[in-house]
């Protein structure tokens, strides 16, 4: 008998779509119990079309191959140090973000998808989001494994996770994911899969690793690149859940809506750490934050979201706001850095005159007349030994948990500060966004652990910042934190060198 | 109109890959960046098994595409014979 | 000899994240080890989840059995994702070449009718155990705790789906594409009679709370009592009617059997180890469990091998129980 040949999409539904079953003996929504609280209709699983239609063999197949790739690699890395290769050793702060901040949302990514992938009642949707899964464990874990070397021989990598559960600044990253987990499937997946993934991680991993590359750090780079590879499928994903959700019912519209106004949000404030990694992070530099979001947010966004609109969908509240701000957070969020260096777990410095000329260049409207002061305020005082660190602890928004460092955009000298009172307590804000998403679910954003409150009530020891930092935060103090200059990282770098 | 993207890791694969993307898209740009090319086209671009087995000469598979691939933009449809990036307008 | 080349300036600050120095000490660390260790949060949790608003999102209460450290279950392969996929794109690529074989020669025409019969009857419906399991392991996945477990039990999930669908590509081989096959095994799946214990069984495990239950229900019992029956009873009934050839298609799933059981076998003597009240928390589930199941695979295993074919998966389990330190 010849065998009709079966194209890749037969097959996939014959392989994979076909093997769940109506249930006799027990209730299925027992077995699928979230699926309807969150007030979204889902009529028909069947019509979800699948983003890709990998099989188990294909997976392992070609998964396996990147990993030889990547770890080929990691091997040459160390045996080479190939960490003497980097640009500065000022480019490692910007892994040390990375590793305590981004690599453990990985995992969070990792559990919110095992938690959609058990509970999607279509086994399309099903699986897809358990490949998400195991290549988030994936992203995670190679993560690790690149940063393991640079581990050896620089400061404030060492206790990435321990730190992640505490340190003040972490808590934006951190609470960023425990919402969307801590919400509905479905919310689940029009934060991470959609929002997140197919529009801000394009920001985080195309120019950041480009500029990675830029600066000597092959590891870095090629760990990045290869997860992406992942990511096109996942970006595919989130565009596959969104439509889907569309198409099944005309009541799932306003809720969508009021995700996407809501993530897009978080999603951009929780960015704003990526572009001073962009701005003053990178020595050599590949493109500026501006042009990074105006590239992946604006067009690739714009174009999304045009072709959303014959769904009814408009572009994210706010976009306003947020197309302002691209000229501000860079240089906001970096100035709040560099006087808080002392309570970081990485190093911070005041950018270098060519890097302060490259942002006047980049920044022509608003660095020279608002940022450029501050650095040469800056250098005077480091110049006579006095480098500033402020004494005060900063003041948090209940949403997105940083530090009230944004301005008004009609006057980038008045920090914007939004405040809402719910049972009789008072909450504050760093903006109309993140306030509005406070009034939308207050019993859910009152619960935020928020590290200065907690260090105030006294629950992260204490009683001085120096204890906190080394006690509970688990820092070597001295060591990890404080200005690149004269830091131990600094010292083994001109050793390394031989440079005096 | 809006454009759809691909980039793919700067490697030797990846060559002969995008040659066959510029064969089939005459409209497409290529951008070379730091470890990445870019490739964006105006609502529409297609990656052909086709053209890429007759610039590498062996056999390729669409799924192949995902072991250089770093990211895209656009609604994608993939099946045997190719990959499609398209907006709807 | 070993000869050390001194090279002064490039000493290393430590040998390993401080995470894996407290537990192993300063030294070089594996690879599965600082991808393994500590990676899930631990505390200081934002937000209750809407869907369990009773427990933290991460929370260790999610089943009865208690660990004073979750990363005690090291899993001795030594899994991490990158070794993982590795060692089952090597696995792959032999079935591959076994399935291309298979149908390339097209070794389906010798089957006689009556076997192949009995494969769609028997082994094609599998399909839907495989994906039960998926769904089992994805639960451990998502609520169980600590990186060591629920990394084992995801990379389990992905090897029943990658073992459904090998199985739904048995009923293709068979039907020459058409779909028949499968449509047929499922049919047996829905509605004969020698299915349907095996079945309300799956659906039971898919409404089961403790995770740790459901894992020890699948990944123990059922998978001990299935493997023996059809990966070595049936398989050697149909090796002793000339239709040794399907021992080609399912040569992954033995493999594999081989691979997870020693996985698991070590979980099981790990939670037993910790304290009394897991072990006889332990051996209740088992207990309850090994009767449903028995119950439920008594005519199926009839059926497929006769009357005393049951009697010797058990057998099986039970010495793996009683290897694992119960009873």
């Amino acid at each position: 008998m010849a065998a009709k040949k079966l194209n890749i999409k037969d097959k996939y539904r014959l392989l994979t779509r076909d093997l769940d079953w109506e249930f006799s003996y027990q209730d299925r929504n027992k077995a699928f119990p979230f699926e309807e609280f969150e007030g979204i209709k889902i009529t028909d699983w069947s019509k979800w079309e699948d983003p890709f239609r990998l099989t188990m063999d294909a997976y392992w197949k070609y998964q396996a191959e990147k990993e030889r790739k990547l770890y080929a690699i990691f091997d040459a890395f160390a045996q080479n140090n190939g960490q003497l290769n980097i640009s500065d050793p000022r480019y490692v702060n910007a892994l040390k973000i990375f590793l305590t901040g981004v690599s453990p949302l990985e995992y969070q990514a990792f559990q919110g998808f095992a938690h959609t992938g058990r509970q999607f009642g279509g086994v399309g949707a099903r699986v897809a989001c358990q490949m998400q899964s195991i290549d988030e464990l994936r992203h995670v874990q190679t993560q690790v494994h690149a940063m393991s070397h640079y581990n050896k021989f620089f400061d404030g990598l060492q206790d990435w996770s321990h730190m992640h559960d505490r340190v003040w600044y972490l808590s934006v990253p951190k609470s960023f994911f425990n919402d969307a987990r801590a919400a509905g499937p479905f919310e689940f997946m029009v934060a991470i899969g959609f929002s997140f993934e197919y529009v801000l991680t394009n920001l985080l991993f195309v120019p950041f690793m480009s500029g990675a590359a830029y600066n000597g750090d092959m590891a870095t780079v090629t760990f990045g690149f290869s997860a992406q590879s992942d990511e096109a499928r996942h970006m595919t994903l989130g565009l596959e859940v969104i439509k889907f959700l569309l198409e099944q019912h005309e009541d799932n519209v306003p809720i969508v809506q009021k995700w996407i106004d809501k993530w897009f949000w978080r999603g951009t404030r929780l960015l704003t750490i990526v572009s001073m990694m962009m701005d003053y992070m990178l020595p050599n530099k590949v493109m500026s934050w501006k042009e990074a979001w105006e590239v992946y947010f604006e067009e690739a966004g714009g174009a999304l979201f045009k072709d959303l609109a014959r769904y009814g969908i408009r572009m994210p509240k706010y976009a306003d706001i947020i197309e302002k701000e691209k000229e501000h957070v860079s240089h906001q969020a970096w100035w709040t850095f560099y006087t808080h260096g002392h309570a970081a777990g990485f190093h911070t410095w005041i950018p270098t005159d060519e890097e302060m000329d490259w942002l006047s260049e980049k920044y022509p409207e608003t660095f020279d007349k608002y940022y450029r002061p501050r650095w040469e305020l800056a250098k005077e005082m480091e110049a006579k030994g006095e480098r500033f660190y402020t004494k005060a602890l900063p003041q948090l928004c209940t949403t997105c948990q940083i530090p009230m460092l944004f301005t008004e955009m009609d006057n980038p000298t008045q920090i914007s500060y939004r405040d809402s009172i719910y049972k009789g307590d008072r909450y504050h804000f760093c903006s109309d966004g993140c306030k509005d998403i406070f009034d939308d679910e207050p019993e859910k954003f009152v619960q935020s652990w928020l590290p200065v409150h907690q260090i105030f009530q006294g629950n992260c020891g204490g009683p001085g910042v120096e204890d906190i930092l080394r006690d509970y935060y688990q820092m070597n103090v001295g060591v990890d934190n404080m200005d690149i200059k004269g830091s131990p990282d600094e010292e083994r770098w001109k050793k390394w060198k031989g440079v005096a | 109109m809006s454009k759809v993207y691909i980039a793919l890791q700067d490697n030797d694969e990846s060559r002969y890959i995008v040659e066959a993307i510029e064969e089939d898209n005459s409209e497409a740009t290529v951008i070379h960046m730091p470890a990445m090319i870019r490739i964006e086209a105006e609502n529409f671009l297609a990656v052909k098994r086709e053209t890429v087995e007759e610039k590498m000469g062996r056999d390729w598979d669409v799924q192949e595409l995902h072991v250089n691939l770093i990211t895209l933009g656009g609604n994608v449809d993939e099946d045997d014979d190719q990959l499609t990036l398209t907006w709807n307008e | 000899m070993t000869i050390e080349i001194k090279t002064a300036t490039l000493e290393p600050v430590r040998n390993t994240y401080a995470n894996v120095e407290r537990r192993f000490g300063d030294k070089p660390a594996t690879r599965y080890q600082e991808a393994t260790y500590d990676l899930q949060s631990e505390t200081n949790f934002h937000y209750r989840p809407l869907w369990q608003p009773d427990l933290e999102l991460n929370d260790p209460r999610r089943t009865a059995i208690v660990m004073s450290d979750w990363y005690a279950f090291k899993d001795p392969r030594q899994f991490y994702y990158g070794a993982y996929v590795q060692q089952r794109a090597k696995m792959q690529e032999v079935a591959e070449s076994n399935y291309s074989f298979f149908e390339n020669r097209d070794l389906a025409r010798f089957l006689s009718d009556d076997a192949r019969a009995e494969v769609i009857r028997y082994l094609v419906p599998l399909r839907h155990v495989e994906h039960t399991a998926n769904l089992n392991n994805m639960y451990g996945t998502a609520y169980g705790y600590g990186t060591a477990i629920t990394q084992a039990q995801l990379f389990n999930a992905m090897d029943r789906l990658g073992m459904a669908q090998y199985l739904s590509r048995i009923g293709l081989i068979l039907d020459g594409n058409s779909g028949d096959a499968l449509v047929e095994a499922k049919q047996q799946w829905l509605e004969a009679d020698i299915w349907q214990g095996l079945r309300a069984l799956c659906e039971e495990t898919l409404v089961t709370e403790d995770w740790f239950e459901v894992m020890l229900a699948q990944n123990l019992v059922l998978d001990a009592l299935i493997t023996d029956l059809v990966y070595r009873q049936f398989d050697q009934k149909l090796s002793d009617q000339g239709a040794q050839d399907i021992g080609m298609l399912t040569e992954f799933m033995q493999l594999w059997n081989k691979d997870a059981t020693r996985w698991m076998d070590a979980v099981l003597k790990t939670a037993v180890a910790e304290s009394n009240e897991n072990k006889e928390l332990l051996q209740q589930w088992i207990e309850k469990w090994r009767g449903k199941a028995a119950e439920a695979l008594s005519p199926l295993a009839e059926a497929m091998l006769g009357e005393s074919a049951l009697a010797e998966a058990l057998e099986q389990l039970d010495k793996r129980v009683a290897k694992a330190g119960i009873k």
